[in-house]
């Protein structure tokens, strides 16, 4: 025991034991639980990198947009089931295909390419009358706030395969 | 015959002193309709209580019926809706209760705000009022997907949608209330249903015992 410092007594030794062990058991009961709460945040996200022959032959896609539908395998935990997707595909100028999600940007309807007759050679959303242009982007001053997600894409043997839809990087 | 039992445990136990202190107390004269009717508006805390009181009523009973399952929550709703007697009574109780307990709650935040009570010495009761008002928003919240029809799914979408605005962390507190970064679906109805029925009553719980102690401790506020 140095100088000048407080001997601990007894009583005090058994209280800071005590406090002590009972926190860490308090604490190691809590780790397992909290774990398994929180593990939907730490799960890799398993979607990117899955994508899915939409029986669309690159030699059909033109530059005038199409509408194809297919359906993915989700799977939600324990829940697995069949979803349709939706994009609308075609060739810009440089022939690069295109892919876009139909979802509009606004509040989440679906848009279609001349969906209304007032708008040629646009993306028409019926709800809200968001109107995007041929490559996706919103034009400015109707509803939407962003430009169409795009598809990732690529060809296999001479199919279109469709992936994840991205969000554009802010302009 | 009630006298001797109680009786009997008092001589034991020495209750007397316990419920005395828990409901034998004054009202003071300016809160107190009977003197000045004005003084209705310090019913609005009590009845935030007595309508709480019916949610967790209400609620016991309809998890006798309800299932958190999406193949089956609906089902399920509609079979106690239709099928089981005075079942569209317990289902009304609780569905129109969310809405009152609500209003009550902010009648009373409105008379504390407006008459100054909130004032030192009590600024913790109304942080703690703050908190159950978070609490109780929270149950609504989570009590709107349990239906699991078209109006509770896409509500829970926009809810879902305004908490991934949240700055840097939104991504993760969405995945943390939905259960999967994308899908609302299996996992998400579950984890409300848990939130729902024991991690926000726990709180309330907590919070309206607190909220008590308090007012008790420090009486409620003088006259204007």
């Amino acid at each position: 025991m140095s100088e000048g410092k407080q001997p601990v007594s007894r009583r005090q030794f058994l209280n800071y034991t005590l406090t002590g062990v009972g926190g860490f058991m308090a604490a190691g009961l809590m780790v397992s639980p909290l774990r398994m709460a929180i593990d939907p945040v730490l799960q890799e996200s398993s979607a990117a990198g899955d994508f899915t022959n939409v029986k669309l032959a690159v030699e059909d896609i033109t530059d005038e947009p199409q509408r194809v539908d297919w359906e993915i395998e989700q799977v939600d935990g324990w829940y697995e089931s069949k979803v349709g997707k939706s994009a609308w595909v075609y060739k810009d100028e440089n022939g690069d295909i295109v892919a876009l999600s139909p979802i509009c940007k606004h509040l989440g309807c679906v848009v279609s390419w001349e969906g209304s007759d007032d708008h040629p050679d646009k993306f028409y959303c019926p709800c809200h009358d968001g109107l995007y242009y041929k490559d996706g982007m919103n034009v400015p001053g109707t509803p939407p706030t962003a430009g169409l997600d795009i598809y990732e894409h690529k060809v296999e043997n001479g199919m279109l395969f469709l992936g994840k839809a991205q969000p554009r990087e802010e302009a | 015959m009630l006298q001797k039992i109680y009786d009997w445990i008092d001589e034991r136990i020495d209750i007397t002193p316990i419920w005395r202190d828990i409901a034998d107390h004054e009202v003071p004269e300016h809160v107190n309709p009977a003197h000045h009717f004005s003084a209705f508006v310090y019913c609005f805390g009590g009845l935030t209580f007595f309508v709480v009181v019916i949610q967790i009523l209400s609620g016991m009973f309809l998890t006798m019926y309800y299932v958190p399952d999406i193949e089956n929550a609906w089902r399920s709703v509609y079979y106690l809706q239709t099928e089981v007697a005075h079942g569209q009574i317990v289902r009304g109780m609780h569905h129109w209760g969310a809405s009152v307990v609500i209003v009550m709650l902010l009648l009373h935040t409105l008379r504390v705000f407006f008459q100054g009570a909130y004032k030192k010495p009590r600024e913790l009761n109304w942080i703690v009022g703050v908190l159950l008002f978070f609490t109780i928003l929270g149950l609504g919240f989570t009590g709107y997907l349990l239906p699991w029809d078209n109006k509770a799914y896409f509500a829970t979408e926009v809810g879902l949608n305004i908490a991934q605005d949240v700055p840097i962390i939104g991504d993760e507190i969405k995945t943390l209330l939905s259960g999967d970064e994308e899908i609302v679906g299996a996992q998400t109805l579950a984890r409300f249903f848990a939130i729902h029925v024991f991690f926000l009553p726990a709180g309330l719980f907590a919070l309206l015992g607190v909220h008590f102690i308090l007012i008790r401790r420090q009486g409620i506020s003088g006259p204007l």
